[in-house]
């Protein structure tokens, strides 16, 4: 389990070094929001997940896709605006979705999944098969009101949903001391009556234990729990054609990027410290990660552009 | 066929629905006392006043396989659930590329004329048109009510139910049976040759009785109901226009970027219809203000039939000149 983890966290970060570079490029589109150096949140929170639990997702999507275990073919030839993407090419970065596998999707705005969340949570509660819904949003996101409306409510109907925040510790390029008093998001919990706990975001088996006492609650029936993960965003919130200046404190990125705090670098180390990974055998896993990717790019390359002739497909449902 | 009031009439279709299909839910901030004793407070809820959070449970239950209706009360409240109606409810199909299907029936009560003043005298189901993701319906008669509220259940998309306040006590022949009224499909309410009015939910009534008092003039008015303003039978208006020549159309919204003017713009679109009229069209729609509370300044504020009569008037003139 830790090696697959380890593997899913690889895979993201790579996937987003890569977008970034596919973006300068401009062989993929829109916008990208880099997902690195939070990668122990998804993966330690949906590694507690079955397949047919629910997730909602962020702008900064695209680990959460990965951990739930979406096809990166079809995430690439979605950034690549193809029609073999998994929204056809109409959503993109921002707006992927994979309702198999009960990823319901990346969302533009702060919060917006939230409430979507719970409906899912909803759904499972009176299907009564133990299913939940795990809900990642950011540090931003609890400045909303859907934030406030989603955990009372919740609380208040049982749902089987847990409340995955991730504090990288900046809303765009604003410190998230600077929007906010209380730097225990956690405590938000208390007040609605749910049990709120406080995790080192950058600590797969932290996240993936305080995860799996959250989704045994949910599946038992009582209800959601509050996660606050912290974690730091390494790179800038989003690109369009270039990366943006960095404006955050130069020591303070460093020390989120040390070895000892970033979620791979610890997990490596840890696992052939327990002599369960090798060093050979992490080596090939990389290179097997870098040649998935390459299939990806080659999938998404050799997929058309969506025919404009299809442009009102989808609207509306039968 | 035994007569009840519009808002039985929605009670009705709810009632069967919800018999018929055990995937149907509903939540609204008022007790249904009547539903939750029949189908009991797991499909029956009500809510805190959190209408993101309840629109948005609508669309996220939806999208995993149930019928939620969500009752946002006024449509002043779900206001305060733009998010989730603008960037999600309206766009979650279509951005994911129709990988999973939304049938979410939102409703609420609309429309003006009651002295509750501006902020919950509102009509603004063309601001809902404009998302283009939503359909819109809008019924007159309680007939339609039922038909069309069981239509839009049934639907696999997200609906929005304008029901009109004014219409509530209304009553008319209801079927009992399981009878739909299809989504798209405009009635003519009154058959007429010399004009045509598209009167919407009050006043498809007002423009019916205007109707019936120009008659012994020799006006003889058709009175045309779109029902849906999403998907809208535009063929059906168009039709009547090529055949009186004179279009109007009467709504209480204000009538800047309203359906009025969509109606009208649809119609002036078409080259045969175009070329049929006789006179420029007209639109009988609310002052541009927010609906004020005195009841003259309310009724100055509010089309009426002495307007909608006028209007007439002034489009039988128009081929006259």
């Amino acid at each position: 389990m830790s090696v697959e983890m380890l593997r899913a966290m690889v895979l993201i970060r790579e996937f987003d070094l890569l977008a970034i570079e596919l973006r300068k490029q401009k062989r993929v589109h829109g916008v990208v929001h880099p997902y690195v150096g939070e990668e122990a949140v998804a993966v330690g929170v949906c590694s507690t997940l079955r397949r047919t639990d629910r997730i909602t997702s962020t702008h900064r999507g695209h680990g959460h896709c990965i951990a739930k275990g979406a096809d990166i073919n079809r995430m690439m030839a979605e950034l690549f605006g193809r029609v073999d993407g998994y929204c056809k090419g109409k959503g993109g970065s921002m707006h992927i979705a994979d309702f198999a596998i009960g990823m319901l999707g990346a969302n533009g705005i702060v919060a917006g999944g939230l409430p979507i969340a719970c409906g899912a949570a909803l759904a499972a509660q009176l299907d009564g098969q133990g299913a939940v819904t795990a809900c990642f949003f950011g540090d931003g996101a609890t400045g909303e009101g859907e934030f406030h409306e989603s955990l009372n409510i919740s609380a208040l109907w049982k749902l089987p949903v847990i409340f995955v925040c991730e504090n990288n510790q900046y809303g765009a390029e604003n410190a998230v001391e600077s929007v906010r008093t209380v730097a225990a998001i956690e405590s938000h919990a208390a007040a609605y009556g749910m049990p709120g706990v406080a995790v080192d975001g950058n600590d797969v088996l932290a996240v993936r234990d305080a995860a799996q006492a959250a989704v045994e609650r949910a599946r038992r029936g009582e209800g959601p729990t509050l996660l606050h993960c912290r974690t730091f965003r390494w790179l800038f919130h989003a690109m369009r054609d270039a990366p943006p200046p960095e404006t955050r404190p130069t020591d303070v990125i460093a020390a989120w990027q040390a070895r000892d705090r970033d979620a791979i670098a610890r997990l490596e180390d840890h696992l052939i410290g327990q002599g369960v990974l090798t060093p050979g055998a992490l080596a090939s896993m990389r290179d097997e990660v870098r040649r998935d990717l390459e299939a990806a790019v080659a999938f998404a390359e050799a997929s058309p552009y969506p025919d404009p002739n299809d442009l009102l497909v989808d609207m509306f449902a039968e | 066929m035994r007569e009840i009031t519009f808002m039985q009439a929605l009670d009705e279709a709810m009632l069967e629905e919800m018999a018929r299909d055990e995937r149907v839910i509903t939540f609204a901030t008022r007790r249904a006392s009547a539903l939750e004793q029949k189908f009991g407070d797991r499909r029956v809820r009500f809510t805190p006043i959190s209408e993101s959070a309840f629109t948005g449970i609508g669309l996220g239950a939806a999208g995993s396989g149930y019928r939620p209706v969500v009752h946002w009360g006024m449509v002043t409240f779900s206001f305060v659930a733009m998010d989730q109606i603008v960037n999600q409810a309206s766009k979650i199909r279509y951005m994911f590329g129709g990988q999973a299907d939304f049938p979410v029936t939102y409703r609420c009560t609309t429309g003006g004329g009651a002295q509750i003043a501006a902020q919950h005298s509102q009509s603004p189901y063309s601001m809902f048109m404009h998302l283009a993701g939503l359909k819109i319906v809008l019924p007159s008669t309680p007939a339609d009510a039922k038909g069309l509220l069981k239509a839009s259940i049934r639907d696999n998309n997200p609906v929005v139910v304008f029901e009109c306040s004014r219409l509530m006590g209304m009553t008319g022949p209801v079927p009992d049976r399981d009878e739909i009224v299809p989504l798209g499909v405009a009635d003519v309410k009154r058959a007429g040759t010399d004009v045509t009015v598209v009167g919407l939910a009050y006043y498809v009534g007002e423009a019916l009785a205007v109707a019936k008092a120009l008659e012994p003039e020799g006006i003889s008015v058709e009175v045309i109901d779109p029902r849906t303003l999403v998907p809208l039978d535009v063929e059906t208006i168009r039709a009547s226009v090529r055949k009186t020549g004179r279009l109007v159309v009467v709504d209480e919204a204000p009538a800047t970027c309203s359906a009025a003017s969509e109606i009208i713009a649809l119609v002036t679109e078409d080259p045969a219809t175009f070329r049929a009229l006789k006179a420029p069209a007209q639109r009988v729609c609310a002052a541009p203000v927010p609906v004020p509370f005195s009841p003259p300044l309310e009724k100055a504020a509010l089309p009426d039939q002495a307007r909608i009569v006028a209007a007439i008037r002034r489009v039988l003139r128009a081929d006259a000149r």
